[in-house]
């Protein structure tokens, strides 16, 4: 029998610190993306609750209990993280695997949603987007998945294929806001 | 220009693709005739004032929407969802 | 020449700086206009057409005359105000649009040629003959006439854009602005206060009133303290907001480093996009010269300007000095300059009832008529009814009123209105939506009005936003009347200057009238009256007043040009932040990319992906020798190529199979679990938009793939389908692209290579050609699909993206060890062309499934999108351009993809047009060049002989028309 070696997608290309503001890669979890079928939803949210403690998000919201968090992930749709998806959700959803196909990395630091702001044209203002809020969004050229996981805590969820890119446009605009930061050399 | 998604809220214009009238949501049926056919693939109105059109938020939530917009003053009106739009009819 | 006085320059701080290769020394605070003059300075600039000498105009964003060049190579900007220019230590610049010097300019001589360079003086000389327009006289006007140049290196410093949102967005800092912004403030909205110069406080910064028994700059600075405590205002200095858009949106330019040397990271500016719930726009107003004989002398400026060189930077730009204007404001400046101590030679008010209440020189009802010296103003001439009076002055403050800076109220198509009584344009209510203009860009002229209507405009937007806002006790402040008598042009012989920037005179104005060019719009064009850098904001209001008296028209009835944005310029830097290299376009990189790159292996994008081209072998010179090496792998050996970057798209649900039947021309809800089927996508239109294999994993469980290029499209159209057409149908979709990486393993051992590495072996039996289902790899649960894009016997096995460089690096081991090895694009294109397969170079968008012969494959039994439509007659037809494959003949042996086909002996032009070829590849299998293409009629066709022509790269050969499919036409290979 072979031996398959997994790799995350960020491999080598984090963490970063520059300036206060940290770039890390989250942990590669389960990634379950569910999508309840018609007229499914009630159904779907009861057994959500029993297997894993979680309400359905409504959209922009998350839903957590323990490890488990339940992000909304755009239209009729949501990602569970951090647990094996129950078998018992696949009649009323449509389960998909996505543990391999998001590049999942964490921004923190007090400067980290100026960062983002150098890459979103979201408003993440605190009324507009407090603490277990997410969304749907672009981060410079790309469509991602932006959660805020604590007050200075943005987790960033990027197609795998594009992590070095996802890296690059964060990294650059850390340098901006870090070089700001610094007082004039004059 | 600002479009407020029903599921997303008021979100740049950026993250919107644009696709033509509204119009498009009502698919003639296979046996239509030449003349339904061509109407639906082909001919639209050019209103100055307001408009049915779709939007998708492909940057976004993935909803196909269904905006009014002046065509006169950008303004937007109603933004609702494709699947309602199309739901509440028969 | 500095003055003593308390201006807003740090004496203790002394700045060394560099202007056309001369040291000087300046203050902190300073901006290079006001330490040039203070360093007796006052030439800084050519003018564009005729290169009269210039000094500086305004003393803000608005400078028409000195421009200069800052820094040097790829980091030089050009066109840089010296008036907004702050001064750092090490700051280099140079003068603009002069040769040899700015001294001795030689292009000068066009000031001399300057009665037959008025306006149309280009379109009217430069006709004939036609050629030499590109060749000989464009080259040369423009280097005589113009600005800064751009170095032409590749840019290497940092732009950067971001965006920001709030509540209530103040533009201005002025009394309005910042009473507008603490209005609104301590409601609760989030303020975001934007103001262009490098402190708050508007013209307070350079006047000398009082606000609250206070004087006025001490007040702006407690305002700006108490805003900065405050945890919902953001404060944005050096930050122009340059357009007004659709919903609330602004631009704005922040000028991040340019006052200050580059450091590592930093960005010289950022472009803002900012989305603005309400806005109050207290941009002020602009102070418009006077035309007059030789108004554009060094030494000339505005009265405004001048009142804050000397209040703001303590400088003296001169020691003579003249006042001439038709408003109450030259009495203001008088006072200020006689408190700093200047010496004012003359007050000149253009109003015969005007009087003055200071000890100076004083002409009631007189005008400057003209000005002596060249590269200074050495003395103005005053007339009056009982005569002229030449007066010896080396500077002049002029004014002819105030224009609200009201641009940005424009930007969505609004047009201003004229209000008699103060001669201005001022702003209609709802010219922006969401936006209100107060305070002296709205029309009130007076501090306490000011203050005021900021309180006013601030609580109306909280009232939008559903705040309450309180109203503050107004602070107190000067609230005298604006006086002002029109004065436009003073009348007289000679040029008088309307647009400095683009030397267009009071004259040209005219004589585009003259020329029946009446339309402000004609008249502008005609002229280039606006058209410069500063695009009017000193000019355009005195043009247009000069147009109407030259037609007859009142000035309303005559209107305003476009006003566009920006405001200010913005350069394209600026706008394109960030995409340059690396941050032009995403990159996407497959699981196996980094050993494709150790192999040394040449990469090609495909859409964003980077995938392998070949991969060269020891010994081999060319990328040919690779691909034939490649493909002989596939042909005799087994071959591995990364196939992940295809769309793939998991469907679920019981409604999947009708959904697939409504999408693809055939059927797939008779698909049986464990197969693998052809689709055929098309456009509603009846064109093919894609194609590629669906797989059944489950009654209820389909995964799709889709081309590279058009996976993204694919989705989208799915999704409009599902949500627009078929919200009825229950069943829901994934792109599963990036969670699978995929391998296609193909050649006569790819079973025997399969069986290596696959937990449980198969035969062909459980495995028959187009079956498919899940496989374990050491332990790892994968997909192997039986499908082949070579002919070949051969799979695709898929794991998780995680486990995709460990599987290729196996799987390229094992192959190798088999005497295969792995393949990249040229070779996938080699082997599909040898087998007719169409990828996105033949179905371009516009074919039909009749042009490459698959009609057959339009399911009678049931709808599906195109199919209405592409049983219109005209794609149906017999001379329609149809697929076919084409083989070289006679001694050329090469064919050219693009290249055009043609019936033999025709003429190889345009109209004889038969066809063309979309794809070629040299087949070492079959030891030719082998292409595929569109031939008019080409089905029936086969065994003729055409010719091909590839007018771009010069070859011609002639070749001969087959059947698309070269190699097992009966597929065995793949079945066996």
């Amino acid at each position: 029998m072979i031996e398959l070696k997994p790799l995350s997608p960020a491999t080598g290309l984090l963490p970063l610190d520059i300036g206060g503001v940290t770039l890390r890669e989250a942990e590669m979890a389960a990634l379950t993306l569910i999508a309840p079928y018609m007229g499914r939803e009630a159904q779907l949210t009861e057994a959500l609750e029993a297997a894993h403690g979680l309400g359905w998000p409504q959209a922009g919201e998350t839903s957590a209990s323990g490890a488990a968090r339940l992000i909304w992930f755009g239209r009729k749709q949501a990602v569970l993280v951090g647990a094996a998806a129950s078998a018992k959700l696949a009649a009323h959803a449509a389960l998909t695997d996505q543990s391999d196909a998001w590049s999942c990395v964490v921004l923190e630091g007090a400067g980290a949603r100026d960062v983002l702001a150098r890459l979103a044209p979201l408003d993440m203002r605190d009324v507009a987007f407090p603490v277990g809020a997410t969304a749907r969004t672009e981060v410079f050229h790309m469509a991602c998945s932006i959660t805020r996981i604590e007050a200075q805590s943005w987790q960033i969820m990027g197609f795998r294929s594009m992590a070095k890119t996802l890296v690059h446009d964060l990294q650059v605009a850390m340098e901006g806001v870090a070089a700001r930061a610094k007082p004039a050399l004059t | 220009m600002r479009i407020a998604c029903p599921l997303c809220g008021e979100r740049d214009s950026r993250e919107f693709s644009y696709k033509g009238h509204a119009l498009a949501l009502e698919r003639p049926a296979e046996d239509a005739g030449v003349a339904a056919w061509d109407d639906y693939l082909h001919n639209r109105d050019n209103p100055a004032g307001l408009t049915q059109e779709l939007w998708f938020h492909d940057m976004g939530c993935a909803s196909w929407l269904v905006a009014e917009r002046n065509t006169v003053t950008h303004e937007f009106g109603a933004v609702r969802l494709a699947e309602d739009v199309k739901g509440a009819k028969p | 020449m500095r003055l003593a006085g308390k201006g807003l320059i740090n004496r203790n701080k002394r700045v060394r700086f560099c202007f056309d290769g001369r040291d000087y020394e300046g203050f902190e605070g300073d901006t290079l206009a006001s330490a040039l003059l203070a360093n007796g300075v006052t030439l800084m600039a050519r003018s564009f057409k005729y290169h009269r000498p210039r000094g500086v105009l305004t003393a803000g964003s608005e400078e028409p005359n000195a421009l200069v060049t800052v820094g040097k190579g790829s980091s030089q900007d050009p066109n840089v105000r010296a008036t907004v220019q702050e001064i750092y230590e090490g700051l280099e610049a140079v003068s603009q649009n002069r040769w040899p010097s700015l001294d001795f300019d030689v292009m000068a001589v066009n000031d001399l040629g300057a009665p037959f360079l008025g306006a149309g003086f280009y379109y009217k000389t430069f006709m004939w003959p036609k050629a030499f327009w590109e060749k000989l006289y464009e080259p040369v006007i423009r280097r005589a006439a113009g600005l800064g140049a751009i170095s032409g290196a590749p840019i290497e410093d940092k732009y950067e854009r971001a965006f920001a949102h709030c509540d209530v967005l103040v533009i201005g800092s002025g009394p309005t602005g910042l009473m507008a912004a603490l209005t609104a403030a301590e409601a609760g909205a989030d303020v975001l206060l934007a103001e262009e110069d490098s402190a708050l406080g508007g013209r307070l910064l350079s006047e000398s009133g009082e606000i609250d028994g206070i004087p006025a700059r001490d007040w702006a600075a407690a305002m700006a303290e108490k805003l900065a405590g405050m945890d919902n205002v953001r404060l944005m200095t050096r930050t122009s907001v340059t357009g007004a858009y659709d919903g609330g949106t602004y631009g704005a330019l922040e000028r991040v480093a340019h006052h200050r040397p580059l450091a590592k990271g930093l960005p010289k500016e950022c472009f803002w996009r900012i989305a603005a719930k309400r806005t109050v726009l207290a941009a002020g107003a602009l102070e418009r010269p006077v035309a007059f004989q030789n108004n554009d002398r060094p030494g000339v400026m505005m009265a405004s300007a001048l009142r804050a060189y000397v209040n703001r930077w303590n400088v003296a730009p001169g020691q003579k000095i003249a006042l001439f204007g038709n408003n109450d404001s030259i009495h203001d400046v008088a006072a200020d300059l006689l408190a700093a101590g200047v010496h004012i030679a003359a007050l000149i008010d253009s109003r015969a009832e005007a009087t003055c209440a200071l000890d100076v020189p004083f002409y009631a009802g007189a005008q400057v008529c003209g000005t002596d010296g060249r590269k200074q103003l050495e003395a103005v001439s005053i007339a009056r009814a009982s005569g002229v009076e030449k007066v010896l002055v080396d500077c002049l403050g002029m004014s002819g009123g105030w224009n609200p800076t009201l641009h940005l109220t424009c930007h969505m198509n609004g047009r201003p209105e004229w209000r008699e009584e103060i001669a201005a344009f001022v702003p209609k209510v709802g010219m922006v939506p969401g936006l209100m203009a107060a305070g002296a860009c709205n029309g009130a002229f007076s501090t306490a009005a000011c203050l005021g209507e900021g309180v006013g405009a601030a609580q109306a937007a909280c009232e939008a936003l559903g705040l309450e806002a309180k109203a503050p006790k107004l602070p107190s402040a000067e609230n005298r009347p604006y006086r002002i008598a029109p004065l436009w042009a003073v009348a007289g012989k000679g040029r008088a200057w309307l647009d400095f920037q683009n030397d267009v005179t009071v004259k040209d104005v005219k004589q585009a009238a003259v020329e029946n060019f009446r339309s402000v719009e004609h008249m502008k064009r005609y002229t280039t009256q606006g058209m410069a850098t500063d695009q009017g904001k000193n000019s355009n209001v005195q043009a247009l007043a000069v147009l109407a008296d030259a037609t007859g028209r009142g000035i309303p009835e005559t209107g305003t040009t476009t006003y566009r944005p920006p405001f200010t310029p913005v350069a394209i830097a600026a706008m394109a932040a960030g995409a340059a290299d690396k941050g032009f376009a995403p990159e996407r990189f497959t699981t196996s990319h980094r050993l494709t790159v150790a192999a040394n292996a040449p990469q090609i994008e495909a859409g964003l992906w980077y995938r392998p081209s070949y991969f060269p072998a020891k010994g081999e010179t060319t990328w040919r020798q690779s691909c034939d090496r490649e493909v002989g792998y596939v042909r005799q050996a087994v071959g591995i190529c990364d196939v992940s970057t295809l769309g793939k798209i998991d469907i679920k649900g019981k409604d999947a199979g009708a959904f697939l039947d409504f999408l693809y021309t055939n059927m797939f809800s008779t698909l049986k679990v464990g197969r693998v089927r052809y689709g055929l996508m098309l456009r509603e239109d009846g064109h093919v938009m894609d194609d590629g294999t669906t797989a059944r994993l489950a009654d209820d469980h389909f995964v799709m793939t889709t081309t590279t290029a058009a996976a993204g499209e694919v989705m989208k159209h799915m999704e409009f389908v599902s949500q627009g057409l078929r919200p009825d149908m229950d069943m829901r979709f994934a792109s599963v692209t990036e969670q699978w990486a995929q391998f296609a393993v193909a050649g006569p051992k790819a079973r025997a290579l399969l069986n290596e590495v696959l937990d449980s072996p198969i035969d062909g039996e459980s495995w028959p050609f187009m079956a498919c289902g899940p496989v374990k790899l050491g332990g790892v649960d994968g997909r192997l699909f039986r499908i082949s894009f070579s002919g070949e016997h051969a799979y695709e096995v898929a794991v998780p993206a995680r486990y995709g460089e460990s599987l290729f690096a196996t799987l390229k081991a094992r192959a190798e060890a088999l005497g295969g090895g792995v393949y990249g694009m040229e070779a996938l294109n080699v082997l599909r062309i040898e087998k007719g397969f169409i990828t996105h170079a033949e179905i371009h968008g516009r074919v039909t499934a009749f042009d490459i012969g698959m009609q057959g494959m339009l399911s009678k039994k049931k709808d599906f999108i195109g199919k209405a439509a592409a049983q219109r007659a005209g794609l149906l037809e017999e001379d329609r351009e149809m697929l076919v494959g084409l083989k070289p003949l006679g001694a050329v042996k090469q064919l050219m993809a693009g290249a055009h086909l043609y019936n033999a002996g025709a003429e190889p032009v345009r109209q004889s047009n038969q066809g063309y070829i979309t794809s070629v590849g040299f087949s070492p299998t079959l030891g030719t060049y082998l292409g595929l293409g569109f031939l008019r009629g080409g089905r029936a066709r086969h065994g003729e002989t055409v010719q091909m022509v590839d007018h771009v790269r010069g070859v011609a050969t002639t070749c001969e028309v087959c059947h698309p499919v070269f190699l097992d036409p009966e597929g065995e290979r793949s079945r066996d």
